[in-house]
């Protein structure tokens, strides 16, 4: 802690911009994407222990997709849009982690 | 004679210049969006012609940048009484057609007066927000009008019930008069609530995001949590309202009003939670074979779906409800679902309304996201209210509740009244197959068939520790009871609260973990 830090930054906020230091937190957030429709992420990490669904097949919302177990439950997925299964991502028996892509569903011209 | 029926018309016709608003162009444009007027937004909650509007005739003190000659027409916001079912309320509505719904210092006097008369009579205030913020041209007399509204919401909050209804834009520093009140209503494509606008954002940051995307009804009601209702459009938005103040009682010193005593619609309460604990299913259904008429008030449906808080009533009086949802993220609590179950617990508290918790919960969700978001801080709050609350606290543990989230929960050990247990309830510090694994590693490593000695070992386990019996011998759980007797026994336990009088050592005030 002796060396003397000298790490300011230019840092812009709504009123103008600061000389500062920034926090490890704010570098390290990650930045807002936009959700893709038809995508369908796992929430927890677990494994997939049934798939119900293969690619080509046309799926309504609410349509049973998968079973993921997690935290000690047989979590239900279910498709988010109506549409046709266009991508499968995980296998039976996969452990997944938070965030994996697992269906990717091409969502039916409204 | 003449002379006074002159006045009476002059009267009248004031009025009725002030009472048009921002004018007819304005008003159209208002409409023409799906908003009503700010008095007719009033009109539509409370009782028909029970609205007295005050201070009309006030106008703004601003001087500078050519406001001496404008004139803003109730200087932009209706404030008055009225009364919903018969009670009394006060209740004020910005008016975006006059001058943006801006907000100068007599704008902000005029709220601060009815919220204060709310105080003085005990009763609920109903704020409506369709603001383009601080009126620019007063300058620090618009902020001092803001923070005059915030010191009154922390003073009313656990005094009288607060209603915000965000029906248009609420930016910056507005946004927080919601934020400190207790319930906060949304309408698709009319709320907007941000503390810096989507231009802001892409010009600091450089991340593009439309109004909709940041600070829209449904990411406040789903992803942030700071709204509590979601309607569609207005007309079901204030439905919201008057169903919700049904529900809730008018001030702290009363419990909410009684209402006739309805059976239960809903009745296959045995039949809903599979015997499999890894088998999911809607808590809802179990809570509307319990309450009155199976008419349940979730709050904050959306956001933090993983436990589920609302209102209902047993033999007519309002109850709180807070029930893990093992449909959503398998039930666990995590640092959202600690959030909204702690602030509602203390709601239910202060505002003398007993609380049922139903249990079915694996713990708390790990993940170094949860860690770093400060799942220990978040977490704490549900001790702290559970452990704070002095209204009758009853739990029911419907089937698992593992470690730290049997303890969470409202167990005895946090001073529940009374804890129930149905027969398939799995009490234990954890689930079998890791407590197997730690009490008995040395069998199964000895073992020549592993895997057999392991299953062998989490069946004995579950045998011995993973039912409601152990905890029921220690006086734990005061009795397990069969799923058809949940009504009856909790009907019970609320008639003996009813006189429920329990103290705290006296203090300013505590230090939840915020």
């Amino acid at each position: 802690m002796e060396k003397k830090r000298n790490d300011y930054v230019d840092f812009g906020v709504m009123a103008g911009t600061y000389k500062t230091r920034l926090t490890k937190k704010f570098v390290d957030r990650s930045v807002w994407q936009r959700p893709v429709a038809g995508e369908v992420l796992s929430n927890l990490p677990g494994t997939i222990i049934q798939v119900l669904v293969k690619e080509g097949d046309t799926v309504k919302e609410g349509d049973l997709l998968l079973i993921h177990e997690a935290m000690k439950m047989f979590n239900r997925i279910v498709a988010p849009v109506s549409g046709k299964v266009v991508g499968i991502h995980v296998m039976l028996g996969d452990k997944i982690g938070k965030n994996h892509l697992m269906v990717k569903i091409q969502p039916e011209e409204a | 004679m003449a002379d006074l029926s002159k006045d009476i018309l002059t009267l009248r016709e004031k009025k009725a210049v002030i009472e048009k608003g921002g004018g007819e162009a304005a008003i159209e444009k208002q409409v023409a969006m799906g908003k009503l007027t700010a008095r007719d937004r009033i009109h539509s909650i409370l009782d028909k012609n029970s609205f007295q509007e005050y201070d009309m005739f006030m106008k703004h003190d601003g001087r500078d940048f050519g406001m001496d000659k404008k004139e803003f027409p109730a200087d932009g916001v209706v404030t008055g009484t009225g009364t919903v079912g018969g009670a009394p309320v006060c209740i004020y509505a910005q008016d975006f057609t006059v001058a943006g719904g801006s907000l100068g210092l007599q704008h902000a006097r005029k709220i601060t007066k009815v919220m204060d008369l709310a105080l003085k009579m005990k009763c609920p205030v109903i704020g409506i927000n369709d603001s383009g913020g601080a009126r620019i041209q007063e300058g620090v007399s618009a902020l001092a009008g803001y923070g005059e509204i915030f010191y009154r919401n922390t003073l009313a909050s656990g005094v009288i019930p607060q209603l915000s209804l965000i029906l248009g834009p609420c930016a910056g520093g507005a946004v927080y008069s919601p934020a400190l009140t207790d319930f906060v209503f949304v309408v698709e494509k009319i709320s907007n609530m941000f503390i810096t606008g989507p231009n802001v954002i892409k010009t600091v940051l450089g991340e593009d995001i439309s109004m909709e995307e940041l600070g829209g009804a449904r990411v406040h009601a789903e992803v942030t949590g700071n709204a509590h209702f979601y309607a569609l459009n207005e007309k079901e938005c204030f439905e919201q309202v008057k169903r919700l103040l049904k529900f809730i009682s008018w001030n702290n010193q009363e419990k909410p009003k009684a209402v006739k005593a309805v059976a239960p619609k809903m009745k296959n309460i045995d039949e809903i939670v599979p015997a499999d604990p890894k088998q999911p299913y809607d808590v809802r259904d179990i809570i509307k074979c319990l309450v009155d008429d199976s008419d349940f008030l979730e709050v904050q449906e959306l956001w933090a779906a993983n436990i589920v808080i609302g209102f209902g009533r047993m033999d007519g009086e309002t109850v709180g409800f807070v029930a893990n949802q093992p449909m959503v993220l398998a039930g666990v609590l995590d640092c959202d679902s600690a959030d909204k179950a702690a602030r509602f617990i203390r709601y239910c508290d202060s505002f003398n309304i007993p609380i049922v918790t139903l249990e079915d919960m694996p713990g708390y969700l790990p993940g170094v996201d949860q860690e770093h978001a400060g799942v220990i801080r978040h977490g704490a709050k549900v001790l702290y209210a559970y452990s704070e609350a002095t209204v009758p606290k009853i739990t029911v543990i419907l089937r698992k509740a593992y470690g730290g989230g049997y303890i969470a929960m409202n167990s005895r050990h946090l001073g529940a009244d009374f804890m129930f247990a149905w027969p398939g309830a799995e009490i234990a510090v954890m689930g079998p197959e890791g407590a197997a694994n730690i009490i008995f590693r040395k069998e199964i490593m000895d073992a020549e068939n592993k895997e057999a000695m392991r299953q062998e070992k989490v069946r004995e386990y579950i045998e011995k520790f993973a039912n409601p019996y152990v905890a029921a011998s220690k006086g734990f759980i005061d009795t397990v009871i069969e799923p058809k007797e949940t009504r009856s026994n909790l009907l019970h336990a609320l008639k003996l609260s009813v006189l429920k009088d329990e103290f705290r050592p006296a203090k300013k005030h505590g230090l939840p973990p915020f």
